[in-house]
């Protein structure tokens, strides 16, 4: 990929993701915030090619720790997403109001 | 083995990880509403894992053992971090989770320089193209500052250092001395890309780790919410420049996503607080005012109550307001808050809670405390949404918060807080304000409110308040 494509994309996926992320409301913030750090995990890509093509133990060192921190991100970051959404969504209103009946 | 499938820079392989962030995309999309924010996460999950997949097919993959004790490793300490946080120390996982991002991308940048070094030495390339060059330097120091500071940041919310703003003489002086040389580090690298010297990038990378300390050490705790939304856009912008440098797609529009997920935030925060970004990290917050409002110790006339009388007004008032605040959070009473606002319920009193963007230390911490307590997101109402409605809110109740409701902010334009959008409980009938004692936030300035003919001050912890007020209610 030239250097211009790639600065295409970026200017582009940068509007994308301003449009989108600015649609994200208030109470949602703390997930979408669990969830780009999981999306950023993403740089275990560059960790698995380093150590692809490491040659010396300083490297294999570096790129193990590499993936090792991406994947915290990853599987972390979409595990505690995942718990936190859940809390927002197991209350639907008419299950709350069967709960409250339930309850009194 | 099924190794070697794909080609990298094919047209394959480029073409899955198109899909992979196409799915990015949709699944945060999906995330702007909470009864299709949990399918979004998996979608977004999907994406990641035909990412990872697509990258193991890749020619040139190898060395099994290590990728299996590196995912493993992670896979672990991610599957236990991730069931054992509390939803308060989210702020905390956060921070660690954008240290981590940071610090892979600085090892990673690390390993490219050292593989162009070797390439040049076995006289494969005459020297490591600027194109590559430059995006390795950035992700570099963007990496390491990313992952310093937010070790930093994580102390501060672990309490493991002092969360006051640390003041270091000369701070100013000694980060701008740090920022020149880092500069001067990585011009040299570039200019001489035909033989750079590892020494000089271990250096640079030294420097960005000292001053990614330097410069989230003196950040006082409220500040909390821009500082770490500020390191997330960080670690975007740092992932996208090591795509640039492995000349991977995927890396760059996910980088680029995150990167503008954490630039919107901490421009919301700091709207929210009516600062700029440069002024939270560049000035501890308060300074001289917050001596002069500490330090007068005559005592104004307040109300002080009970849980019966808060009780009382409570369950005969029409329409409840609850503003909860940071102290909710440290009192963990966000369970025994719901229960209060159940009771009210019960008895017909319509209950919201009024979130200020920057309650809890992170952008949506409240949100996520309430929600936590079964609190029906219906009921989480956005500042902007709630203001109008204060007039015509019977009752106020303010946990654990202060300075996001001090009416000083709109009434005095001399105050320190002036000008930072408030919710405006001063408006409602009345006003009920649990707090442990008069002292002032983190502004360090006295709230006005406190001493209004219709506020009511009930001094207890927010846990046992809140617990006493529904069982009183209970009994009425």
């Amino acid at each position: 990929m030239s250097l211009m494509t790639e600065i295409t994309i970026l200017v582009l996926a940068a509007f994308v993701g301003f449009e989108v992320i600015s649609k994200v409301p208030t109470t949602l913030h703390t997930p979408l915030m669990s969830q780009t750090n999981a999306i950023h995990g993403i740089v275990m890509l560059g960790g698995l090619i380093v150590v692809g093509y490491a040659n010396d133990p300083l490297e294999y060192v570096i790129g193990t720790i590499a993936i090792a921190f991406g994947a915290i991100n990853i599987v972390g970051g979409f595990m505690v997403t995942d718990r936190m959404l859940g809390m927002f969504s197991k209350k639907p209103k008419p299950k709350a109001e069967a709960d409250g009946k339930g309850g009194g | 083995m099924l190794q070697a499938v794909l080609q990298p820079g094919g047209d394959a392989a480029t073409a899955l990880y198109i899909v992979a962030f196409s799915l990015f995309i949709i699944g945060i999309k999906r995330g702007t509403h909470p009864t299709t924010a949990k399918q979004g996460n998996l979608v977004a999950a999907v994406g990641m894992a035909i990412a990872v997949v697509t990258t193991l097919l890749l020619d040139g993959i190898g060395n099994w053992g290590l990728i299996a004790l590196g995912l493993g490793v992670g896979t672990a300490v991610g599957v236990i971090a991730s069931v054992r946080v509390q939803m308060t120390e989210m702020p905390q996982m956060v921070a660690l989770y954008n240290g981590v991002g940071g610090g892979a991308v600085a090892l990673i940048a690390w390993a490219e320089i050292r593989h162009g070094i070797s390439e040049i030495d076995h006289g494969t390339i005459a020297s490591i193209p600027l194109d590559t060059l430059i995006p390795i330097l950035f992700a570099a120091v963007v990496g390491s500052v990313s992952f310093w500071g937010s070790n930093i940041a994580f102390a501060k919310l672990q309490d493991l250092i002092p969360t006051k703003p640390l003041a270091v003489p000369g701070q100013q002086v000694i980060n701008a001395v740090l920022l020149i040389g880092i500069l001067a580090g990585c011009v040299s690298i570039a200019v001489g890309n035909d033989d750079p010297s590892q020494l000089t990038f271990i250096a640079i990378l030294i420097g960005a780790g000292l001053l990614g300390n330097l410069v989230v050490l003196p950040i006082g705790g409220a500040d909390m919410p821009v500082v770490i939304s500020l390191l997330n856009a960080f670690t975007g912008l740092s992932a996208a420049a090591a795509g640039f440098a492995l000349d991977n797609v995927a890396l760059i529009v996910a980088g680029t996503l995150v990167g503008s997920s954490g630039t919107i935030l901490t421009m919301e925060m700091a709207t929210a607080m009516n600062r700029s970004v440069a002024n939270v990290l560049f000035a501890g917050f308060g300074g001289a005012p917050s001596g002069g409002g500490g330090g007068s110790t005559e005592e104004r006339p307040h109300v002080s109550i009970g849980a019966q009388d808060a009780a009382i007004k409570l369950a005969y008032a029409d329409t409840v307001v609850i503003v909860p605040g940071y102290g909710l959070a440290v009192a963990q009473a966000q369970h025994a808050i719901k229960e209060v606002g159940d009771e009210l319920e019960k008895r017909g009193v319509t209950v919201n809670y009024a979130i200020h963007p920057v309650a809890g230390r992170m952008p949506g911490h409240m949100n996520v405390l309430l929600a936590e307590a079964d609190v029906p997101y219906e009921q989480l109402k956005e500042m902007e949404e709630i203001n109008p409605e204060m007039p015509r809110t019977d009752v106020a109740v303010i946990v654990g918060a202060n300075d996001v409701t001090n009416p000083a902010a709109k009434n005095d334009p001399d105050s320190p807080i002036a000008g930072m959008p408030i919710i405006e409980v001063d408006q409602a009938q009345q006003v009920i304000v649990i707090k442990r004692s008069l002292s002032p936030g983190f502004a360090g300035i006295d709230n006005d409110l406190f001493y209004e003919a219709n506020t009511s001050m009930l001094f207890d912890d927010a846990k046992k308040a809140a617990a006493d007020i529904a069982a009183e209610i209970q009994n009425l």
